[in-house]
């Protein structure tokens, strides 16, 4: 109750959260894979996010239990709630939501006072500018306006490729601060097409920032909307820049980077001289470090919930010791930033109305983390089956999306948060059981290769009306086995036809309402969701 | 996920004998060496009907001492052959790049020849994905 | 098929023994002889099977194309220059068509 929410929260104050012990010279303030979020949230962290090969059982693949005890962290605490999904609705109710971006400045300002703004570097790792309704409607202006407001020194990218190429490059034209893509080239020539790096001098230092947005950006979303862009993880040319920026007298390197946690981790250990990789897009929050290969390797969540804090301290030249610490956002306990506020309000302003209608109500936690499902992913593939009139459903496993408790109302803005999107077409269409086959073999391949370099960082995709069993640690064309029509308790049979409801595709031309309006069709026809337990994916091996 | 290219007709693809009669008939019979020869693709595709695919061998490219041609294979192909780049020694460098067709995931080979006989081989899987999904 | 067109990029300057960096395309479908039309009938094959580049005369590179080259060829390719002179790139077409262009770079 009440009560105990004002206790818990007594325990936490926004000095607590902000405290540390500061080293050196020099600090970083890294923010990555916000999705749109401007205001408070839930987000519930996976409880399975699993590791294969070389990395199994290392951070970020460990979750739950496994995850408090690893970092001693106590059960119940607001670090438990902040960085796992253990009893994640009761704590939800006693801590409240994580994030906003007026909570956000407070804290950038914060450390700047802190430090000096002389001495701080502030780094976006992208996934900025997608996953809200408003972000939908502005085409990504509404999150570039409240970054601005913040004064980045550079930012890289990914989702925001799915505007387009001439919105990406009118937005940039408009930038006060430097877009770095050292992986991004000219298709036709072969050129690289952003900046790749730029040096910074703080603390008395130099440091070089190289950028390195998502290297399958054409693989993992549509390939036609950017068409002259070609990406790539392109090892040797990080090492160039590495040289490079050491030549030009760089006392720091800096990998703000796009990449996912395990590839990163890789990267790290082929690539010397980086000294702090920055990552993202595989939505990991660790409170500490991996260090690989002298690499200080710093994974900050995702959905505006966490801040992270770097201190460097450089001597001689290079990097002599080093400070951190994962700020999470808890919403009741900083104080929102008012200027920050009042711009938050104003943007959304001509939405307000919008954003806040409702389209039904939850008796069941939504989230989507986890790598077979989620319960707002089970939401959609039920309505595409309905809406849609199809035997089977697909929903992509992104790891953005936010989460909803029970008793919670579902709004437009709620339903936005899970589906906003440039290419939101819920298509439908025949499928044989082997080209389904083939989809879960190649998707699950994307996650689950033992070389991370051969990895997407996404989840698996989800399913509705079909079940099957996957074996991770197989190899592509072994893992999916016991592929199941649950309406009929029949083996999928590779021959057979079948009619396929999903949405997201990546392909020009897909045909379909928009996955919004389909949900919230579906909803108004069952307001209230109440989902059973998801059994229809087994793990084996 | 859920973005799924139609799959192409059955196609015949070259078999592993193929591609091993062609690296022979590039080598005169002999079984190349590895080093010397790296070969340049992207791990994964991002279209498979243009991947970009580089070569670059050590030599010192003079005129009694030169890289004499490099051999470009896919053995995952309906016919494994792709290219082969023939250099001089106005070359200065024996290094180059063109875009290839690979039809599903499969090993692009590289065999390179010098103007002494001697030959040297580097393989390297692409990944041809249906694509889709993303964090 | 539309007339080919090659487009290249040369650099107009290096100096004496550089190595330079040379890019070429050509707008072509390099039609592979696999693909089969609406009707079910075979699309003949229809490629560029032939690139070379000379300067003042002698061959710095050529390459042997397959239908596995993707449409539009391009070709990235190194030259060293010892001298002024005049590049000429030129492709072959499977139908015995030839499509040449030049370029001149001076010694600075
Ligand atoms: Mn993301
Ligand atoms: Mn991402």
């Amino acid at each position: 109750g009440n009560w105990s929410r004002l206790m818990a929260q007594q325990a936490l104050s926004e000095d607590s959260l902000l405290s540390m012990a500061p080293v050196g010279n020099v600090t970083l303030i890294h923010v990555t894979d916000i999705h749109a979020q401007l205001k408070p949230i839930y987000f519930r962290e996976p409880s399975i996010n699993l590791g294969i090969g070389e990395v199994e059982g290392k951070p970020p693949h460990v979750t739950g239990a496994d995850f408090l005890k690893l970092y001693k962290i106590e059960p119940g605490s607001p670090d438990a709630y902040a960085l796992t999904s253990e009893d994640f609705v009761s704590l939800a109710k006693t801590y409240g939501k994580m994030g906003g971006m007026d909570r956000v400045a407070t804290v950038i300002k914060r450390i700047r006072d802190e430090r000096g703004r002389e001495n701080t570097l502030l780094l976006d790792g992208g996934d900025t500018w997608q996953g809200s309704y408003t972000a939908q409607q502005t085409q990504g202006q509404d999150m570039v306006t409240i970054m601005n407001a913040l004064e980045p020194d550079a930012m890289t990218g990914h989702w925001e490729f799915t505007y387009g190429t001439d919105r990406v490059q009118e937005i940039i034209d408009t930038l006060p601060f430097a877009f770095l893509g050292s992986n991004i080239y000219d298709a036709e020539w072969d050129e690289p097409a952003f900046e790749p790096w730029k040096m910074f001098e703080r603390g008395g230092s130099k440091i070089a920032v190289i950028g390195q947005a998502f290297p399958y950006t054409p693989i993992a979303n549509p390939r036609w909307m950017i068409p002259g862009w070609s990406f790539g993880i392109r090892e040797d040319d990080i090492a160039g820049h590495v040289e490079d920026a050491r030549a030009e007298g760089a006392h720091v390197v800096v990998l703000l980077s796009h990449n996912g946690f395990d590839v990163d981790r890789k990267l790290a250990s082929r690539v010397d001289g980086i000294d702090v990789i920055l990552t993202g897009h595989t939505h990991d929050a660790l409170p500490e470090p991996v260090i690989v290969n002298n690499t200080l390797v710093i994974a900050s969540g995702s959905n505006g919930k966490f801040v992270s804090r770097v201190d460097l301290d450089v001597k001689d030249g290079k990097v002599a010791g080093y400070g951190y610490r994962l700020i999470p956002i808890f919403s009741d306990v900083i104080t929102p930033d008012a200027d920050m506020a009042m711009l938050i309000e104003d943007v959304r302003r001509p939405y307000a109305e919008e954003l806040a209608r409702k389209i039904g109500t939850t008796d069941s936690l939504l989230y989507r983390r986890g790598n077979f499902n989620g319960t707002f992913d089970d939401l959609i593939c039920q309505a595409l089956l309905q809406e849609r009139d199809a035997q089977i459903a697909l929903s992509p496993g992104f790891r953005w999306g936010t989460s909803l408790l029970p008793g919670q109302d579902i709004t437009i803005e709620d339903l936005h948060n899970a589906c906003a999107m440039t290419y939101p077409a819920a298509y439908r269409s025949t499928m044989t059981g082997q080209m389904l086959k083939d989809i879960l073999e190649d998707v699950g391949d994307n996650l689950f290769n033992k070389d991370p370099y051969y990895q997407q960082g996404g989840d698996m995709v989800r399913v509705g009306g079909m079940g099957y069993t996957i074996d991770p640690n197989k190899e592509i064309g072994d893992r999916i086995s016991n592929m199941t029509l649950l309406s009929t308790g029949q083996a999928i049979e590779p021959s057979a036809e079948y009619t396929v409801a999903g949405w997201a595709s990546v392909n020009e031309g897909t045909e379909g309402p928009p996955i919004w309006d389909v949900v919230e069709n579906h909803l108004s026809k069952n307001p209230i969701v109440k989902l059973p337990d998801n059994q229809s994916v087994k793990l084996a091996g | 996920a859920a973005a799924f290219m139609v799959l192409g007709p059955k196609m015949t693809y070259a078999a592993t004998e193929q591609t091993d009669a062609a690296i022979k008939a590039f080598t005169g019979g002999a079984e190349p060496a590895k080093g010397k020869i790296s070969l340049d693709t992207p791990e994964i595709a991002e279209n498979g009907n243009t991947v970009p695919v580089g070569v670059y061998v050590e030599s010192p490219m003079t005129a009694d001492n030169y890289v004499e041609s490099v051999v470009i294979l896919a053995d995952g192909n309906p016919n494994p052959a792709v290219a082969t780049f023939h250099f001089t020694a106005m070359s200065g460098v024996a290094e180059a790049k063109t875009r290839i067709r690979l039809a599903k995931t499969q090993n692009v080979i590289a065999v390179a020849k010098m103007s002494d006989g001697s030959t040297f081989i580097d393989t390297k899987e692409v990944k041809v994905t249906i694509g889709g999904c993303g964090g | 098929m539309a007339t080919p067109k090659p487009r290249v990029k040369v650099p107009k300057t290096a100096s004496q023994g550089e190595v330079i960096t040379i890019k070429t395309l050509i707008s072509h479908p390099m039609e592979s002889g696999q693909r089969k039309d609406k009707d079910g009938n075979a699309i003949p094959r229809q490629i560029i099977n032939k690139f070379t580049c000379e300067f003042n005369g002698q061959v710095v590179f050529s390459c042997d194309m397959d239908p596995a080259v993707s449409a539009n060829p391009y070709m990235e390719f190194t030259a060293k220059i010892n001298e002024p002179g005049t590049f000429k790139f030129t492709w072959v077409d499977d139908d015995g068509s030839v499509f040449e262009t030049e370029n001149k770079i001076v010694i600075e």
